[in-house]
This record gives C-alpha cells, sequence and structure tokens, in this order.
C-alpha cells in the first residue's frame, strides 16, 4: 500500500497533467481530448511509481519500455514526459505545429522518452511483443506496457497479437486496455461490440485484471500483480471516464476526436485548476 | 565473348546450373545463425521460404508467426527496437503484400533494420495463379522513404544479398523467386548494395539493357541473340532498386543512347520506372518496358506465362530493336 501523502501527490501530478492537455491541444487547434484526460491517471501512476526508466537517461539499456498503441492520446503521454522531466514542459505548446519534436502521433526518433512510432491502430501491441522476446532474449528483466485502446480491438492484428502472446508465456508483458467505451464514430458497443471483454482475454490464455483507471491505488496495485504473474501475459482492463475531469467532456463521443475551443478551454481549466486547489486544502 | 570478365561469372552460360534464388537466402540464413542478433521470423511457410533450414539448426532464434503477417512485421520492429536484426519471411503477396502499413509505420517510419523477404515474387509462381503472383511489390516497397529494395539474379546473388543486408543498419526489403533459374553469379562475383554491375558489353553498344531478378539471364541470352544481328548492346544487373545507382544507369544511357528495362514486375511503379525517373531528370533517351502491362497474372506453368505475358529474351530482342530506331 502506498501512503496516503505519495497517493494525494499522484493525484496533483494527474491534475497537473491534465491542465497541461487542455493547453497543449488548444495551442494545437486539432487533436484528442477525451482519451487523453481519461488516461491521465495511468499514465501519473506509471511514470512516477511503476516504471523503471531515467528521463536524464533516455536510452539507458535497463529501462522499462511503454508502447502506446493507441497513438492518437499522445497529448497525455507529452504531457507526463515532460513533468516526469524528459525535457521542459514550455515545449508542450509546439504540439503538432511545424518542425515540432511533439508530433501529431508519437514518432520515435523524434523526441526522447517515445520508445516506438505508433498511430495506426492495432500494431502497438505487436510492437510490444517483439520487445518483450527481444528482453527474454537478451535475459533482460525488462517489463514491456503496452497501452491500447477498446476500440483498437476491432483490428484484426490485435487479436493476432493476443494469440501469439499466449503461445510465447510472455510474462514479462503487461497490456492495459483504457476502456472508456468511445471511439469517433460514437460508443464501442454500438459500433462493434466488444464485450465480454475480459472472458475473450480469459480464453485466449491471459492474465485478466479489472481496475478503476482512477483509482491510483488500484492502479499500481494492479501492475504489482501483473509482476507476480508467471508464464501467461496480463491485461489490466482499466475503466475510465472519458475526458475525465472536464465536466462537459465526460462520456461524451463528440470530444473523442476534437480539441477545446479557446472558450471552451477557459471553462476547462477553470474546473481543473478549482479542483487542484481542494487538492492542495486537503493537502 | 563482350561478358565483362572480371566480374566472374559463371563459365557456362549456354546451359547453366538451374537453382531456385529462395535456397541461396535460405543457405545466407543458416550461415548468419551464430550471430546471436539474428532472428527469423516465418509466417506458416518456413519449407517454402527456405527458413526451414534455419529454424533446425537455429530453434531459439526462430519464431514461428503463424499466418498474420500484419502482426509479425511489428514483432519484428519490436525486436529491432531491442537491438536485434530480424528477417521475416513470407509470400511477397502477404507481406509486403498484405502487411504494407505496419511496414510503413512501424518498420520504415519508425527505421529499425528490420529484413523483409517477399519470396514467390513474379509470374513465375506459375500453377498458384494471380492471387499469388506479386507483381505489385517492388512499386509499394520503393516508394517508402528509409526502405532499401533489392532484387536477387540467381541463388548466389540472393546469398550473397542476404549477407550485405544482415550488415545494412536499415529496413530492407529483399525480392525472391520461387522457381528454379540459371545461376550466372559465383561467389567471387562482387556485389554491393546500390551498385548495378556491367554484365556484358560490346565495342560500340547501342543500347543498355537493364534487368533484375531472374530475366538477368533473359537479357544476357537476348544479348547474344543481338551480338549475331550485328546489334551490340551493355546488359546491366540492376539488382538494387532502391538507392539506385544513378551513376551507372546515366554513363550507360550516354554510352548507348536508348534503354531497354527488363523485370518481372508491373511496368507501373516497378525497376523500369526507377530508371526512367533517373534518365528523365539526368540524361533522356528512349526507353522500352519489359514487365506486366497493367494486369493480373494467371494460372499456367512458369515458363508458359513468361511467354504470354512477355517476358522472355525473344521480348527483350524485339524491344532493343524497337527501341534503336526511336534514336
Amino acid at each position: 500500500m502506498l501512503h496516503q501523502s505519495d497517493i494525494h501527490e499522484l493525484k496533483r501530478i494527474a491534475n497537473q497533467i491534465r491542465q497541461d492537455i487542455i493547453q497543449e491541444l488548444v495551442h494545437a487547434g486539432s487533436g484528442h481530448s477525451a482519451g487523453p484526460l481519461g488516461m491521465a491517471d495511468i499514465f501519473t501512476a506509471l511514470y512516477f511509481q511503476v516504471l523503471k526508466h531515467k528521463p536524464k537517461k533516455p536510452e539507458w539499456a535497463d529501462r522499462d519500455r511503454l508502447v502506446l498503441s493507441n497513438g492518437h492520446i499522445c497529448p497525455v503521454q507529452y504531457a507526463t514526459l515532460a513533468r516526469a522531466g524528459y525535457f521542459l514542459a514550455k515545449e508542450l505548446n509546439t504540439l503538432r505545429k511545424l518542425g515540432s519534436r511533439l508530433q501529431g502521433h508519437p514518432h520515435r526518433t523524434s523526441l526522447p522518452g517515445i520508445e516506438t512510432t505508433s498511430g495506426p491502430l492495432g500494431s502497438g501491441l505487436s510492437q510490444a511483443i517483439g520487445m518483450a522476446l527481444g528482453a527474454r532474449m537478451n535475459h533482460k528483466k525488462t517489463r514491456i506496457i503496452c497501452l491500447m485502446s477498446d476500440g483498437e480491438h476491432q483490428e484484426g492484428q490485435t487479436w493476432e497479437a493476443i494469440m501469439f502472446a499466449n503461445k510465447y508465456h510472455l510474462d514479462n508483458l503487461v497490456a492495459v486496455i483504457d476502456r472508456n467505451n468511445i471511439q469517433i464514430d460514437g460508443f464501442t458497443e454500438d459500433v462493434m461490440p466488444l464485450e465480454p471483454l475480459k472472458k475473450k482475454y480469459n480464453s485466449f490464455g491471459w492474465h485478466v485484471i479489472e481496475i478503476d483507471g482512477h483509482n491510483l491505488q488500484q492502479i499500481i496495485d494492479a501492475f504489482h500483480k501483473a509482476r507476480k504473474v508467471t508464464k501467461k501475459p496480463t491485461v489490466i482492463i482499466a475503466h475510465t471516464t472519458p475526458g475525465k475531469g472536464v465536466s462537459f467532456m465526460e462520456n461524451n463521443p463528440e470530444w473523442h476526436g476534437k480539441p477545446p475551443t479557446p472558450e471552451q478551454a477557459i471553462i476547462a481549466l477553470k474546473e481543473l485548476t478549482q479542483e487542484q486547489q481542494i487538492l492542495e486544502e486537503e493537502n | 565473348m563482350p561478358i565483362n570478365s572480371h566480374l566472374k561469372l559463371v563459365k557456362n552460360l549456354d546451359t547453366p546450373t538451374q537453382k531456385p534464388i529462395r535456397d541461396g537466402f535460405g543457405n545466407a540464413l543458416v550461415e548468419l545463425g551464430p550471430k546471436k542478433d539474428v532472428v527469423v521470423l516465418c509466417a506458416d511457410l518456413k519449407e517454402s521460404t527456405r527458413c526451414e533450414w534455419f529454424s533446425k539448426q537455429f530453434p531459439k532464434q526462430f519464431i514461428e508467426s503463424g499466418v498474420a503477417e500484419q502482426n509479425m512485421a511489428s514483432i519484428g520492429a519490436g525486436l529491432a527496437l531491442m537491438g536485434k536484426i530480424p528477417f521475416i519471411a513470407s509470400y511477397a503477396m502477404f507481406s509486403p503484400g498484405r502487411n504494407w502499413e505496419q511496414i510503413r509505420t512501424t518498420i520504415a517510419y519508425n527505421n529499425v533494420p528490420v529484413k523483409i523477404i517477399g519470396s514467390h515474387a513474379g509470374i513465375s509462381v506459375g500453377p498458384d495463379g494471380a492471387t499469388h503472383q506479386a507483381l505489385e511489390d517492388v512499386a509499394i516497397m520503393r516508394t517508402m522513404p528509409n526502405m532499401t529494395v533489392v532484387v536477387p539474379c540467381d541463388t548466389e546473388e540472393a546469398r550473397k544479398a542476404a549477407h550485405a543486408l544482415y550488415q545494412y543498419n536499415s529496413p530492407c526489403y529483399l525480392r525472391l523467386a520461387r522457381e528454379k533459374t540459371a545461376v550466372i553469379t559465383t561467389a567471387q562475383t562482387p556485389f554491393t548494395i546500390g551498385k548495378a554491375e556491367v554484365l556484358w558489353t560490346s565495342k560500340k553498344p547501342v543500347c543498355t539493357i537493364i534487368a533484375n531478378g531472374p530475366i538477368v539471364y533473359e537479357a544476357l541470352v537476348a544479348a547474344r541473340a543481338l551480338e549475331k544481328k550485328k546489334i551490340q548492346v551493355m546488359v546491366l544487373n540492376n539488382h538494387t532498386v532502391k538507392p539506385i545507382d544513378t551513376a551507372t544507369i546515366v554513363r550507360a544511357a550516354k554510352i548507348c543512347g536508348a534503354v531497354v528495362t527488363a523485370e518481372e514486375h508491373q511496368i507501373m511503379g516497378g525497376m523500369g520506372s526507377a530508371v526512367a525517373e533517373v534518365l528523365a531528370q539526368k540524361h533522356p533517351v528512349p526507353i522500352e518496358f519489359i514487365g506486366v502491362h497493367d494486369c493480373f497474372g494467371e494460372s499456367g506453368m512458369p515458363r508458359e506465362l513468361m511467354q504470354k505475358f512477355k517476358l522472355t529474351h525473344k521480348d527483350i530482342t524485339l524491344a532493343v530493336q524497337r527501341v534503336i530506331r526511336r534514336k
């Protein structure tokens, strides 16, 4: 169990990352809002608690690897990398601009801390599998974390990868599914039903953990539990609220693929600042 | 003989030995096996792609991916990111045919040294028919930034190409044919990625035949037939479609003033198009293209198909006669 003050600090960081996301998107004038906000808690837990990494030495050979398969939510990764110390937060405002290291979808050689290139859905888990096999062949204890969306399970390649990871007993691999139930065209269950997701993964030979993707203690515990699983890969199904923290964005598929206007950004930042103040008062 | 002697081609070009090009690749993998960074992945075609030889000797470095080429390509990318040199093998129709986007995003744009091996390429696959005859693979691969594209002419060149690609620290595509084809190069024949070789040259050549893959032998047969008709030519083995050897191609065009390109691929977008892109900019000369004319193949015996689709030495001979009239 983490100390209550640690959890509190993580919440403050997650809130800061949400504010950064709004700033990034309003400066960019395009991009995705709901997914990044929904994954801020998981990203905070990963970069500030779970992952073995060195922000000042991004190429450190023994680091854990994080693959962002649903690359379109990269504003949350960029904000987290900046807050973790990979680069200065002021660079976040260059997202999607000409000459920026912060490409519209993650590009490996553009920015330190980006382990691989992604964006077209369905290819991240396969890349993570390649890394997991490589780590095993190299006799390294490296952990590979692959973040995925629920919608990208409509891609056939995702299921090719799910089958493969079971065959090769990749217990150094953890997939995390952002189960936020939305995608560009609407609710995932209307576009293409995915349930029963847990049963599907179970029947493909994976160890499944389900959590509330906004409960930092649950998130961290899930990664600890995954470490103890042997001979099979683990998937963490994280139930999240798309647009989390901004009232008018929460649970609304409309916010999957668009940025706030400057006026909407002001309201969103006001809500998030208020939440940050409450967190500080609680401390 | 106008054969370029320092290339050390086989002595008997009249009745050369016939061997599958893919065998040379399979042998190279076995030779590369002791290198611990070599990993071979195959999509349920290990016997046909000749990866089986490697898999038996180096089982810990072999990964059977099942019939899932998209997954295989991206797994290759992940392995490369951990310091491996992965060779991913299938039929060209499926890899890069089916997994082009995964190759583009996770291998080429990612700029990782995965080696994509497309076997059973070209019309000479034969009886399997058009679904399995990759005729567009060079076009879709050479348009991809960071990608190197190599089309060896025989089994020995395929062996050397696989070794060279292992050393080449970038994404590469190696195109292989299924059928037994004439072996014209030897272990002593030089091979450098990006360097076209002048196999044949007469004193006063009036046309350069630029070929790659199994058709290189057809080009040599055509050159000899033309010699008898008092038409002197040069023959280039242009095994590397990308990066293309601009200097050698331009030099040949300047000497001869006319070009015929020959390949077992669609004319649109293939090696001939790459040559035309070079010459249109650097030294425009009349060009004729031997290749498949914007149509699908069909079932048949390889030789029958080569004849029907006009890919033989006779077609090359006629094309040379046509192009020199346009000078």
